[in-house]
């Protein structure tokens, strides 16, 4: 066995053809409402030991998914399979190998992180002998080990997110879902929890599969597949799915959008699109690009930018529609009242 | 291999020489820690053990005074030699068992709404330990709540012996237990707070003013109560407290006399209690149906 290991890291594997067998898969995954379809055939495949996002906006079928693959929710059609198990088929087997942080908060604050955590060890079967050390070492992973026996409700915002992974990952599961675990948190929140998930894939060899609306965190991911109007329109590495662009991305404001759009077509071949006051067009090279444009177009050009392509991009050209379409915020801050209201408690 | 992948072929390996549990003791466990949770939380917020308090006393000091000295003594029948405070002390017992067991339910659409329910529902366990701990522990509550109240017996005038109070103990809890399991029951199939509160007042005022907490059951009800005050689960747990916290110092026949009669025949305690139990087992029954349904 031990030969065999080495032998296969001796050689190298590209990262894309990982030997591992797929620790989550779907199939023609449907999930109905009544009339409305929810989810519309969702093929998946996730491997053991990467960090899979599930991008899209509010209402795209992302929690609906993870509903399902977690067993929360039993699909129309198609069909699951985490850690090796049928989902709808073999429920609480798989439960007790995923770990699972909720998008909503799951804690009982009249209680203390520890009495929380030994909650889960009971309903998990942690087995006695271990379920001390185990608390201990997730509490240390968080960095809540000092505020142990607090009272949740005495809990910051971005503590209890951290207390809610440790819990998913009290069981020791093969998999942990996290649906929109960052959400609500502020950028500081957010960078130390990623660094606890990254520390979660390196040293304890979990699979994450996560939802997010962030573009962002979707960048940190090894794999995404961006969903919308429940289905799946791409999928892949950041990189794959961002030179699906094509070259740069460049933002333009002119004295006259309308004449820049006519002249921009005939001059250069490349549609663009006037959003918000600016132009926007891809081209293969931005830096030969913009002295092209300022020399050559009639109308006064007031500012001109050229980045890389980022997953917002991607995105929009795509499914036609930015990510953050109106009404996201205010779900966020809606969620974040919610909270609110539950701390008060 | 990258050090990720034996990672995970080393976390794997670790998994697979997991003992898999035995089913029926992690149920076993998980019983136990929904009972445990719900009683530490009991505990913590002893204010609200205090004021859940207030409602049984004021019944009885006003109601059982006010009516103590309108109706007189004599109260329960001939032979008897007791006063509206003593008659409805037993009862208010019961009220308080009836009350504290519903609403402890309560927790159940609380953890739904505050989320926790969740945290236990997607849990690797069968999903009755779920309604069974939360039965238990809203009749653990509710017996404690009741058995606080014994301690006022003297000043009701009426005498207690150890022996009755033993006897109390078991009486108390089955009456809990049938109550908390309706309360689960109902709450199971509840989504919101209000609608579990509107429901509530519909079923637990009718269940409280029916069961014979306030009034005796005896011949002379029009017929239409008489069937429904059978009817009501809670007047097969009030009787036995009543016969054994006034048994202990009134004559034995009178006890038996004020007893809760069906076709004419005094129920003995013995079958009242089994009564109770059968109730509460359908309930709790109901409620696991409910909580092993997956949408």
């Amino acid at each position: 066995m031990t030969t065999t290991l080495e032998k296969a890291a001796a050689r190298p594997t590209p990262k894309s053809k990982r030997a591992t067998a797929p620790v989550i898969t779907a199939t023609g995954l449907v999930k109905k409402y009544g009339p409305i379809e929810a989810v519309k055939g969702i093929d998946l495949e996730v491997h053991a030991g990467e960090i899979f996002g599930f991008l899209g906006p509010n209402g795209a079928g992302k929690s609906t998914t993870i509903s399902i693959l977690c067993t929360l929710l039993r699909p129309t059609a198609g069909s699951a399979t985490v850690a090796g198990l049928d989902v709808d088929k073999h429920p609480a087997e798989v439960r007790s190998r995923i770990g699972l942080v909720f998008q909503d908060p799951s804690l009982d604050q009249q209680l203390t992180a520890r009495e929380n955590l030994e909650f889960h060890a009971f309903i998990y079967s942690v087995p006695a002998a271990e379920r001390k050390a185990r608390i201990d070492e997730v509490l240390e992973m968080v960095e809540l080990g000092e505020r142990a026996d607090s009272l949740v409700m005495t809990y910051s915002g971005g503590m209890r997110r951290r207390l809610e992974i440790a819990r998913g990952m009290l069981h020791t599961p093969e998999v942990l879902f996290l649906d929109e675990p960052t959400i609500g948190l502020d950028p500081q929140t957010r960078r130390h929890i990623w660094s606890y998930l990254r520390r979660l894939r390196d040293e304890l060899g979990v699979t994450l599969f996560m939802t997010t609306h962030y573009m962002d965190e979707a960048e940190e991911c090894d794999r995404i597949a961006i969903i919308d109007g429940g289905k799946i329109v791409a999928q892949g590495t950041p990189d794959e799915l961002k030179a699906m662009v094509g070259g740069d991305v460049v933002t333009v404001t002119t004295s006259d959008n309308s004449r820049a759009i006519g002249e921009i077509r005939k001059l250069f071949g490349v549609e663009a699109s006037a959003d918000d006051g600016a132009l926007r067009f891809e081209v293969a090279d931005g830096a030969a690009f913009v002295p092209r444009l300022v020399r050559e177009t009639s109308v006064e050009v007031k500012s001109v930018a050229f980045r890389r392509p980022s997953l917002d991009d991607v995105f929009l050209k795509l499914t036609g529609h930015a990510i953050r379409a109106e009404g996201a915020a205010s779900v966020d801050q809606l969620r974040m009242m919610g909270r609110a209201w539950g701390g008060r408690r | 291999m990258t050090t990720t992948e034996r990672t995970i072929e080393h976390a794997r390996a670790e998994r697979a020489a997991r003992p898999r549990p035995n089913p029926a003791w992690s149920t076993g466990r998980a019983i136990y820690i929904v009972w445990y949770r719900d009683l530490l939380r009991f505990w913590r917020d002893r204010a609200r053990i205090v004021a859940s308090l207030a409602q049984p006393l004021l019944f009885l000091v006003v109601f059982g005074t006010g009516l103590s000295s309108s109706l007189g003594g004599a109260f329960g029948g001939a032979g008897g030699s007791l006063n509206y405070m003593q008659f409805v002390y037993p009862g208010i017992i019961g009220m308080a068992v009836l009350f504290s067991a519903v609403f402890g339910a309560m927790s159940i659409v609380w953890d739904r709404e505050f989320g926790f329910l969740k945290e236990m529902l997607v849990a690797p366990i069968d999903r009755s330990s779920i309604a069974i701990g939360k039965a238990l522990g809203g009749a653990t509550q509710a017996m404690i709540q009741g058995l606080i109240l014994l301690v006022l017996a003297p000043f009701v005038g009426v005498t207690l012996t150890v022996g009755s109070v033993l006897l109390l103990i078991p009486f108390v809890f089955i009456l809990a237990f049938a109550l908390s399991s309706l309360g689960v029951a109902l709450a199971s199939r509840m989504r919101s707070m209000q609608g579990f509160q509107i429901v509530m007042n519909f079923l637990l005022m009718p269940i409280f003013f029916l069961s014979g907490a306030l009034f005796p059951l005896a011949a002379g009800l029009p017929l239409w109560m008489t069937v429904l005050t059978r009817l009501d689960p809670a007047s097969y747990g009030i009787d036995p407290l009543r016969r054994i916290v006034l048994g202990a110092a009134m004559p034995s026949a009178a006890v038996d006399k004020m007893g809760l009669t069906l076709f004419d025949q005094v129920l003995p305690m013995g079958l009242e209690a089994v009564i109770l139990l059968a109730f509460g087992l359908v309930m709790l029954g109901i409620a696991i149906r409910n909580f092993q349904q997956r949408d």
